[in-house]
């Protein structure tokens, strides 16, 4: 796949010295759902609002369909569509008119035809003449990805688009995103919700710092680094683990009745075999055993910390 | 150019001015036209005429003026300042349009409001006081570059602005007492030496006195100097946009 968008050694420094991005080199590829994780202040609104032209970069030079986003600013603005973290409307507008206002900000002729398709869409063409105030916050939520995707972008940019969103209109943005994507939209989304990367993200970049510390696959990153765990449910309590068993570097839960063994998914051989051979040595017998895949969550935590 | 966008901007901002039409028209042309009532209809008639025009009449222009620069400033301001005091300012900034295409669409919305109402006023007074307009394009021409101009002005408050008591700070304190000391109300000619050269300093003298030579032909300072004032405050202020949009000023961290 070809890139859509390339940052190339993208510094933000602000005027008090702060550096909210550090160095930055990314290549989103066309048609992805790309997913930027990390913690609060780590970057990634910054990044979003340099490619976007909401803040002047210190350094580098940003790409977007192979024209410079600054000297070609008008072609690569046409490109994109932004849905904001805030929830930032007009509070007297109606749904239809600043929708409307968008697309004509945006350079394009009116569509109602267009803009009750999109309405429609996100389930708010009942609402069209409501003003802004009167929605619920998942309502205007959609009322700003309908802003977004009214010009008709290539590029969709959501900073953190189910932030404060109920479960039923998380999995109808996920399901939303998953069209956008089928129609030829690449994406690129912030979030903290690492189920949302998990579910949705073709490959995820993790930032901290104003530093991007991985790009990758998700399921490369999930193969890479994510590790497997087996939990032995214990039939008694065990007061400590037993010296024989600490090449196994076990933990044990505090109560007792819980081991917790954790191993590398492609370096485990005989590994298990023994292991439990050794737990009936040391008469240590369970009742139940399972494994879990470390998540994501457990993954961009370890990143984070190290970073 | 991108009409397109230079429109929704514009099409968006005149649309709030006729949802909210109570206050964006009709209370500047009731509270103008108090004027005409009492200090044209009922106490004018007492007043000598001034340059030969009687007093009703004579304050019209200075009326108007006043009406235009306020209202310029405050549409301007607002129009510019909501957007970031919201934060649906992202969605200008991120837009394929280039700086003076929001300055189209912005001042071009708050110069027009500010226009309607001065032109509401003049054709409110003709029921109060008589009223000629000799030289009706120059004007028109006053009031397009007074217009104008202060929206810029206008939008150079509403990006500086920090809180809702900035933008009401320069309409209040700083316009409204110019153009009251500016000859709305009299002829500088009237005032002792000192005071009519200190009148002289204020920019807003020689909006009025430009504007009134339209009217009667009579004025303070001469129309090609009216008129040289008001180009030098619309050069001034587009070179300060101009660098307010290079540098990001209050818009782009």
């Amino acid at each position: 796949m070809t890139a859509i968008i390339e940052l190339q050694a993208v510094n933000k420094v602000y005027k008090g010295g702060f550096q909210a991005l550090d160095d930055v080199n990314l290549s989103i590829r066309r048609g992805e759902i790309f997913d930027l994780l990390g913690p609060n202040g780590a970057g990634k609104t910054t990044l979003i609002s340099a490619v976007c032209g909401l803040l002047n970069i210190s350094s580098g030079k940003i790409l977007v369909d192979g024209l410079d986003s600054r000297l070609s600013y008008r072609e690569v603005r046409r490109k994109l569509g932004l849905v904001p973290q805030e929830l930032t409307t007009d509070a007297f507008e109606t749904v239809w008119n600043t929708v409307s206002f968008s697309r004509g900000l945006f350079g394009k002729k009116r569509n109602p035809a267009f803009i009750e398709e999109l309405l429609k869409s996100l389930s708010l063409w009942d609402k069209k003449d409501s003003k802004l105030m009167m929605l619920s916050g998942g309502m205007k939520r959609r009322v700003l990805i309908a802003k977004a995707l009214s010009h008709e972008p290539k590029i969709l940019f959501l900073d953190e688009p189910t932030a404060g969103v109920d479960v039923e209109l998380r999995k109808s943005m996920w399901q939303l995103v998953g069209d956008l994507r089928d129609a030829g939209v690449t994406i690129i989304l912030t979030t903290h919700y690492i189920e949302e990367a998990e579910e949705m993200a073709d490959r995820i970049g993790v930032i901290n710092g104003g530093k991007l510390l991985l790009v990758e696959e998700k399921k490369a990153i999930m193969d890479k680094l994510g590790s497997k765990q087996l939990i032995f449910d214990l039939k008694s309590p065990v007061p400590e683990i037993p010296s024989a068993l600490d090449k196994y570097s076990l933990n044990l839960s505090e109560d007792g009745y819980q081991l917790t063994y954790s191993y590398e998914q492609k370096k485990t051989g005989s590994e298990i075999p023994e292991l439990i051979r050794d737990l009936q040595s040391e008469a240590i017998f369970f009742k139940d055993l399972y494994s879990r895949q470390k998540s994501l969550e457990d993954i961009f935590v370890n990143l984070v910390q190290n970073s | 150019m991108n009409f397109h966008s230079i429109a929704a901007i514009y099409k968006f901002e005149m649309a709030r001015t006729w949802r909210t039409i109570g206050q964006s028209i009709a209370s500047p042309v009731i509270s103008t036209v108090l004027y005409f009532v009492v200090f044209g209809s009922a106490i004018g008639q007492r007043i000598d005429a001034i340059d030969g025009v009687s007093y009703g009449a004579f304050i019209v222009p200075g009326l108007i003026m006043l009406s235009v620069l306020t209202q310029s400033v405050s549409n301007a301001s607002f129009g510019i300042y909501f957007p970031r005091f919201s934060g649906t300012i992202y969605e200008i900034l991120s837009a394929p349009i280039s700086y003076l295409e929001i300055i189209a669409g912005y001042v071009g919305a708050a110069a027009s409001k500010s226009l309607i109402v001065g032109l509401i006023i003049l054709a409110t007074a003709g029921f109060f006081v008589p009223l000629e307009i000799k030289h009706p394009l120059v004007m028109l021409l006053f009031l397009v570059l007074t217009s104008v101009t202060f929206s810029l002005f206008g939008f150079i408050i509403g990006i500086w602005a920090d809180g809702f008591e900035k933008l009401q700070i320069i309409p209040l304190l700083i316009i409204t007492p110019l153009a009251f000391l500016g000859g709305s109300f009299y002829s500088i000619n009237m005032l002792p030496p000192f005071w009519k050269a200190l009148s002289l300093a204020n920019p807003v003298v020689y909006l009025i006195s430009g504007f009134r030579w339209s009217f009667y032909e009579s004025s303070d300072v001469s129309v090609g100097l009216s008129l040289l004032v008001i180009s030098i405050i619309l050069v001034a202020c587009i070179l300060l946009i101009a660098w307010i949009f290079k540098t990001g000023y209050r818009l782009k961290p």
